[in-house]
């Protein structure tokens, strides 16, 4: 297993540029997923990190060693693909064992190899069936088998539960995270789906045309994100944005939206006058009828344990996530709390979120872990 | 699942079903009645070949297969009297023609020349061609659209219009009458349809398997090897199959440029009609023996053309 480190990596198809300069380090045994909309670059920088495409500019280092012009087969990696890519002239046993072929490794060996993979994953009674008539959830594990089967120095995975049903891929997720957890492979996982990047990643990178828009773990992205395209992108529903005008000065603790005072975290740096917006997740409002801030229900969505309650207000619906008792007709006029020490800002123009409390709270805690 | 779908609105109905299967049938009778006619023909006598009205039933007789196979002498009845015993049924039934064998015919070394031939061409073309399709489906070939369709092009006229300039050039080059330039000839007519039928099926075969096989290990000709090809088996079956029809049949460019030892059977076998009579059920017998190759090849093949075996293993 192996670190790796990509620096300064840009790839361009002519005069389109699908990478620019991105910069992260993937730890020893970490999972890091890269997240984002499609067409963003990330299966793009993947590839690259195959040795698939070659990259414009800037380095890849794998575990030290720079690889960046390499080929794929000189490289010592694992590429578990969307579509599985398992070889359908072959069987289960062949196309575990085919990565082993290639080192010609004698064929007990590699019988010895591709039984215990199986087994790890739960399909040795499947060995000597055909790959067609599999269901997807075990064509998924076998696709799996074929990249751990070799011991590779690190693990790329091309959206792998892409094609899978809901229910399976729910399990794929937990296998998937269990199976890191027993093999600590440095594995890098692209995908656009969140809750996939939530509940796997050791550290997630949100990528948007090109660009990683933050680099962190999951919790730092949820409740610090770095741009509004990020804050949009993470959480279902994602952030609401409320727009607000006017500069901050270092250590604001209030703003004023829509003509009501709202608390904020304590503001760390100077802004000039421009168009901002606050940033509330769904979870961080209450109904409170002395609150300023005010809107219209809109329109319910009842989940159970929770609702998704549509409010319209002065700029544009909001959309809030509150206890499913709470009984509310479309029309009726409430005020809204928002959870002051959760709140984001940003900048409207950049989309850069201003530093503020909530990052020194951050660092704070970054420092105490070490 | 059962045919009787009732309620399905895509499945087709009982009755038409009943009508396509019953179009298919009078196609097939339509399309087999001359090849049975020629079949029947060659185990006719010459009399019976020529009857008026045609004769269905008849009885049978190997003469055509013994007047294929040989050449025959007209002698004197004394002459073929002071002959031992016949010494087989060819011998005896061309005595009762007041002839003699004088020797073997030269349809079996024509016939060989013919299997020579399509099949070394039909090797090249579709080798050649395998490896063109999978570069332009997967690389980046300079001008590649007007590669391919330059390719096409050569197939837009009839080949024959060509035949002037290549029997002139053949000369030139002492490839006339040779087995290596019938095979160059046909490989170059047919590896524009080898390229552009298999380069259909390989754009259809994931990159991903090659990618996979890259990253496993593999160079990129073993990862072709070992997994491209395997899946385009039924392509090139297909391909094959078209390639080795057009060459087995040809024989516009074999009348014009083989008459000797390099000379197909398609120009030969009407050349049987001249020799003693129109002597029908040899050429028929020629006729039915040179439709067999194709029969089994295609009956070999048949598996690979019908089974689709990437489907099921990949989801699209």
């Amino acid at each position: 297993m192996a670190e790796i480190r990509v620096q300064h990596l840009r790839k361009a198809f002519g005069d389109f540029v699908a990478v620019q300069d991105s910069n992260f380090v993937v730890e020893d045994g970490e999972f890091f997923v890269m997240l984002g909309p499609s067409g963003c670059g990330k299966t793009t920088t993947l590839r690259m990190i195959a040795g698939l495409e070659l990259p414009t500019g800037g380095q890849i280092l794998l575990g030290g060693d720079d690889v960046t012009m390499l080929r794929a087969r000189e490289r010592d990696i694992a590429f578990v693909f969307q579509l599985f890519a398992l070889y359908p002239h072959m069987n289960v046993r062949k196309n575990i064992g085919f990565p082993l072929l290639a080192q010609g490794m004698p064929s007990a060996e590699i019988r010895q190899r591709v039984e215990e993979t199986a087994k790890l994953l739960r399909i040795d009674h499947l060995l000597n069936k055909s790959v067609s008539g599999l269901a997807g959830g075990d064509r998924q594990r076998v696709a799996l088998g074929r990249a751990i089967v070799r011991r590779p120095k690190c693990f790329l995975m091309d959206e792998p539960l892409g094609t899978l049903d809901t229910e399976f891929r729910d399990l794929m997720v937990h296998e998937l995270r269990e199976l890191h957890n027993r093999i600590h492979a440095t594995t890098v996982y692209v995908t656009h789906d969140q809750m996939e990047a939530m509940s796997m990643a050791d550290k997630i990178a949100v990528m948007n045309h090109g660009v990683i828009e933050q680099f962190g773990t999951p919790r730092e992205i949820y409740d610090r994100p770095a741009t509004m395209f990020v804050a949009d992108f993470i959480g279902s529903p994602p952030m609401n944005f409320l727009g607000f005008g006017g500069g901050l000065a270092k250590g604001a603790k209030e703003i004023i939206v829509q003509g009501a005072k709202v608390a904020v975290p304590e503001v760390r740096e100077d802004i000039a006058p421009a168009d901002m917006a606050l940033g509330i997740r769904p979870e961080h409002i209450r109904f409170d009828d002395n609150s300023k801030l005010r809107g219209a229900i809109y329109g319910t969505e009842y989940l159970g344990t929770t609702q998704i309650v549509a409010v319209e207000t002065a700029d544009g619906i909001i959309k809030a996530r509150v206890p499913a008792e709470i009984r509310l007709s479309t029309g009726d006029h409430v005020g809204l709390t928002l959870s002051s020490a959760r709140l984001s800002l940003f900048e409207k123009g950049s989309g850069r979120a201003v530093r503020t409390a909530i990052h020194d709270a951050a660092s704070e805690r970054r420092a105490q872990h070490g | 699942m059962s045919l009787t779908t009732a309620h399905s609105v895509v499945a087709p109905s009982a009755n038409s079903k009943r009508i396509a299967g019953a179009i298919i049938i009078a196609y097939a009778l339509i399309s087999i009645v001359p090849l049975l006619w020629i079949f029947a023909t060659s185990f006719k006598t010459p009399p019976d070949s020529i009857a008026y009205p045609p004769k269905l039933l008849f009885q049978p007789s190997l003469e055509g297969y013994c007047n294929l196979f040989t050449t025959r002498t007209r002698q004197t009845p004394e002459y073929i009297n002071s002959l031992g015993p016949a010494t087989g049924f060819c011998d005896e039934t061309t005595r009762k023609r007041n002839m003699v064998i004088a020797g073997p015919s030269n349809f079996l070394p024509r016939f060989v020349n013919s299997l020579i031939i399509a099949f070394g061409s039909t090797f090249c073309a579709v080798f050649l061609g395998t490896l063109s399709a999978y570069g332009f489906s997967r690389f980046k070939v300079p001008l590649a659209d007007d590669l391919l369709f330059f390719i096409l092009s050569t197939r837009m006229m009839p080949p024959i219009a060509v035949a002037i300039p290549i029997y002139l050039m053949y000369r030139e080059l002492g490839l006339s009458d040779t087995a290596l330039g019938m095979i160059l000839l046909y490989t170059a007519v047919n590896v524009s349809l080898a390229v552009w039928l298999l380069k259909g099926f390989i754009d259809e075969i994931p990159r991903e398997y090659e990618e996979a096989a890259m990253i496993d290990g593999y160079t990129r000709l073993q990862a072709f090897w070992r997994t491209v090809l395997p899946q385009a088996t039924t392509g090139i079956a297909a391909t094959a199959i078209f390639c080795l029809i057009f060459a087995w049949n040809e024989y516009a460019f074999a009348a014009l440029l083989t008459s000797g030892t390099a000379q197909t059977a398609p120009p030969f076998i009407p050349t049987i009609i001249g020799e003693g009579g129109q002597d029908w059920p040899a050429v028929a017998a020629g006729t039915t023996i040179f439709l067999v190759p194709i029969l089994v090849f295609t009956i070999l093949l048949r598996k690979q053309l019908l089974r689709g075996i990437t489907f099921g293993a990949v989801r699209k």
